[in-house]
């Protein structure tokens, strides 16, 4: 397969409450074997998904919120932010994990690939990807 | 147009299998190539043989198997999604121990990476659900 598409994974909803979050990850984890050019994009209460210091302890569910810190190893290049649904949680960008990418044949280096965006650019990054996948 | 479907949820409580069924039917009647149509999350319960509608309702799972037979569709559920719901073929209960099977016929369970492919090999990734 040597057709590079750009994919882009809308998640849209509470990390916990249903599924979709944690099956979701499933999809980006399996996929990074195809690899293709790789984008997360968080809105809604899918912000939630990656704010940082979540225990699930008293709640008997598994806490998949490591896995998120990790993706940059599974082939994401950035994790997008929707800023607006950030302001509308009262929550700001210190409030989410940092996430770390590294290019192993380049060793080009970025501290975080986590990244808000207003909603104009969120348009234009749905608008430039091949395929959506919509959680 | 080559066409991928994913489908979220199951039947009955939601619309989207039932959207999902209609607009697939629609592009293959129109001349569109379905290459997959994959059931992800509680989609995979509309692979259930079991499923038993009052009789004046529609039979989501047969309406699906209808319209592979008539089309040749590849009709595939997501194996760890599967396995969470209790959705089993003959090598899932040979696997996992299990007393019985539910999947229904032209129905197949299959990894993730079906859908990811069938997203690369599509022109559209189509996705119903909530």
């Amino acid at each position: 397969m040597a057709e590079i598409k750009k994919f882009m994974y809308l998640n849209r909803r509470a990390p916990y409450g249903t599924i979709y979050a944690w099956e979701s990850l499933e999809v980006v984890l399996i996929g990074a074997a195809f690899d293709q050019e790789v984008s997360l994009m968080f809105v809604d209460d899918g912000v939630y998904q990656i704010v940082k210091g979540s225990d699930t302890s008293e709640s008997d569910m598994k806490n998949f919120m490591p896995t998120y810190r990790t993706l940059g190893d599974y082939g994401v290049r950035h994790m997008f932010v929707d800023q607006a649904s950030l302001d509308a949680r009262g929550l700001t960008k210190d409030d989410l994990i940092q996430v770390e990418w590294e290019d192993w044949e380049t060793e080009e280096e970025i501290d975080n690939i986590v990244e808000a965006v207003d909603s104009q650019r969120f348009k234009e990054l749905m608008s430039q990807s091949d395929v959506v996948f919509s959680f | 147009m080559k066409l991928a479907v994913q489908v979220n949820e199951g039947p009955y409580q939601h619309q989207a299998s039932d959207t999902a069924f209609h607009f697939t039917k629609a592009a293959l009647e129109k001349g569109h190539e379905v290459f997959r149509v994959f059931f992800y999350h509680d989609g995979v319960l509309n692979g259930t043989r079991l499923t038993t509608p009052p009789q004046d309702d529609r039979h989501v799972v047969n309406r699906w198997v209808e319209l592979a037979e008539k089309h040749d569709l590849d009709l595939v559920l997501c194996v760890a999604a599967a396995q969470r719901r209790g959705l089993v073929d003959d090598g899932e209960a040979e696997r996992n121990g299990k007393d019985a099977t539910n999947i229904a016929d032209k129905f197949r369970i299959s990894g993730l990476g079906q859908l990811v492919e069938a997203a690369i090999q599509s022109d559209r990734l189509v996705v119903f659900g909530d």
